[in-house]
């Protein structure tokens, strides 16, 4: 279970930076990448919880600018 | 101090680190490369293309600068946290005494407040995106935005303090998950505007027209400004002045088993403080080019609105990006200052400061022109939070070859050491003084004061720790 929601979590952060390199290449249009984004974005916040129980870092009640 | 309001951690807050509990190089690694990268770079970015940085200044200088902030880390901050293995509010209780550490706690409060009032700006500019509700920036300094935005950002404020309030945790997580996400919108940001603008060939990426359009248009419409390769230099390396002049991530490294933990720091610095600002800058450089209208305030002037500028380049995805990034460095800001409150008032609950906190924070909040100061304030935190690691330096490293008691609070188990008191804050009000009214940029001032607090330290204990020990002989006489 972990390995596949890792997948999806490669995929969808792919999805958020891949397009956006289309577009800078010319192949794709911005209302494209806005909504490759977007999609990446909730299927990041949806399968990286599933993966992700990092420790809190020690300074996890710091302040970092 | 008790343990809620020492603030360091939760674990080992006021013993040595056991080398049980040491950790190897990767995770400090790890751990940095989620940081860094916070609502406060949404700011920052925009101001350098404001303050009128040319982009190979920009691109050198945010280098040097970014390199001499992690050979601080790694040369100054990490030996002396491998010796003793402690926290920085213990080791300063040690040598200043509880009392001093509380009223340093409490200014690191009021600070963080300021800081999160920032934050809580970025998040409102993002979340009246949709809504339509534009981000004025008044010409006075205590000036307010309209009233649709100061409504606005009550509600934000009110929301962060009350989520703060409950605990930093859960919203630490959320920080912990979004933050490889939030790297890679600000990666996507900044791809997206070098598309934005055309720059997308070797030659005019280099020649960086785009960007000289970008200050022409803001000189034209703010003023002429500059902002040279030193500045962005020393901004880079002493922004984070606090955590590695200002020893706060002794913290940290106290948990590292290896110096070599000490180069990590790199990868925060150079993904959050290198690629996020550039990219944040290119973000308003695209909006100038593409729709200079948007980036004008209703004064005339160029506005860096984090959330407007978000939109236009990566839409929804660029503002909940907007949006989480201010409010979980807003959240934990807010908690800190919450507890630092709590310390001077020890029968009060720390909900109940966290709220007071968050309402301080959301007034400075309501003031736009404060987070449109952040190049100053942040050099400005340095010069008040930084000295306090000189006194660290002095402690571990010169007062035992000059003949003086190091950790000297311990010892006298004195509340309150003059000597760090009055070597820590005249430097600091001299700063203050030099960056307020003699308009000093604050960045400046951060290692001078750095170095007068520590060679007073120095010389104020020569007298202190004398006259104290004479009155002791005095009295067992």
């Amino acid at each position: 279970m972990d390995k596949i929601a890792k997948l999806i979590s490669l995929i969808t952060l792919g999805l958020v930076v891949f397009p956006c390199l289309l577009y800078f290449l010319g192949a794709i249009g911005l209302d494209a990448v806005k909504w490759a984004a977007l999609a990446g974005t909730i299927g990041w916040f949806i399968s990286t919880p599933m993966w992700m129980s990092r420790k809190l870092p020690v300074d996890a009640n710091q302040v970092e600018i | 101090m008790s343990e809620e309001t020492s603030n360091s951690g939760g674990e080992f807050e006021r013993e040595p680190v056991p080398d049980s509990a040491l950790l190897g190089s990767g995770k400090f690694w790890g751990m940095y490369a989620g940081e860094h990268a916070a609502g406060t770079e949404f700011m920052i970015g925009p101001l350098f293309l404001a303050a009128g940085a040319s982009l190979s200044d920009l691109i050198l200088g945010l280098l040097l600068g970014n390199i001499l902030a992690v050979l601080t880390w790694r040369f100054l901050v990490v030996p002396i946290a491998m010796a003793k293995r402690m926290t920085l509010y213990y080791q300063l209780e040690r040598i200043a005494g509880g009392s001093l550490v509380k009223f340093y706690n409490l200014v690191n409060g009021l600070l963080f407040c300021f800081l999160a009032g920032a934050m809580v700006t970025v998040s409102a500019s993002a979340v009246g995106v949709p809504f339509g509700i534009t981000f004025d920036v008044p010409a006075n300094m205590f000036g307010l935005s309209n009233p649709s935005f100061t409504a606005l950002v009550a509600i934000v404020g009110v929301v962060i303090a009350t989520v703060a309030a409950g605990g930093y945790e859960r919203v630490a997580r959320v920080a912990n998950i979004a933050a490889p996400w939030m790297i890679a919108v600000f990666a996507a940001c900044g791809i997206v505007s070098l598309g934005q603008m055309e720059a997308t060939s070797m030659a005019a990426l280099s020649e960086g027209q785009f960007w000289s359009d970008a200050i022409a248009f803001v000189q034209e419409k703010n003023g002429p400004q500059t902002f040279g390769f030193w500045q962005i230099v020393v901004f880079a390396w002493l922004c984070n002045g606090a955590m590695h002049f200002g020893m706060a991530d002794l913290s940290i490294f106290r948990f590292a088993k290896s110096k070599a933990s000490g180069w990590a720091p790199a990868i925060g610095m150079f993904l959050g403080h290198y690629m996020a600002w550039i990219s944040a800058g290119l973000l308003l450089a695209a909006l100038i080019k593409l729709q200079p209208s948007l980036a004008l305030g209703d004064d005339g002037k160029v506005t860096a609105n984090p959330g407007l500028l978000a939109f236009q380049s990566l839409g929804w995805a660029g503002i909940i990006c907007v949006v989480i990034a201010g409010w979980t460095t807003a959240n934990p800001t807010i908690y800190r200052a919450g507890l630092a409150f709590q310390g001077i008032l020890p029968n009060s609950s720390r909900a109940a400061m966290t709220l007071v906190a968050g309402a301080v924070a959301t007034i400075a909040g309501a003031f736009p022109n404060l987070s449109a100061q952040l190049l100053g304030f942040v050099g400005t935190y340095g010069t008040v939070l930084g000295p306090m690691g000189a006194v660290i330096f002095v402690d571990f490293y010169l007062m035992k070859k000059f003949g003086l008691q190091n950790e000297y609070a311990t010892h006298s188990g004195t509340k309150i050491n003059l000597a760090v008191m009055i070597a820590w804050l005249l430097p600091v009000a001299v700063g203050l003084y030099l960056i307020f009214q003699q308009g000093v940029f604050a960045a400046y001032a951060v290692i001078p004061c750095w170095i007068a607090c520590g060679a007073l330290y120095i010389v104020l204990s020569k007298f202190t720790q004398k006259a104290s020990g004479d009155s002791r002989a005095t009295a067992s006489s």
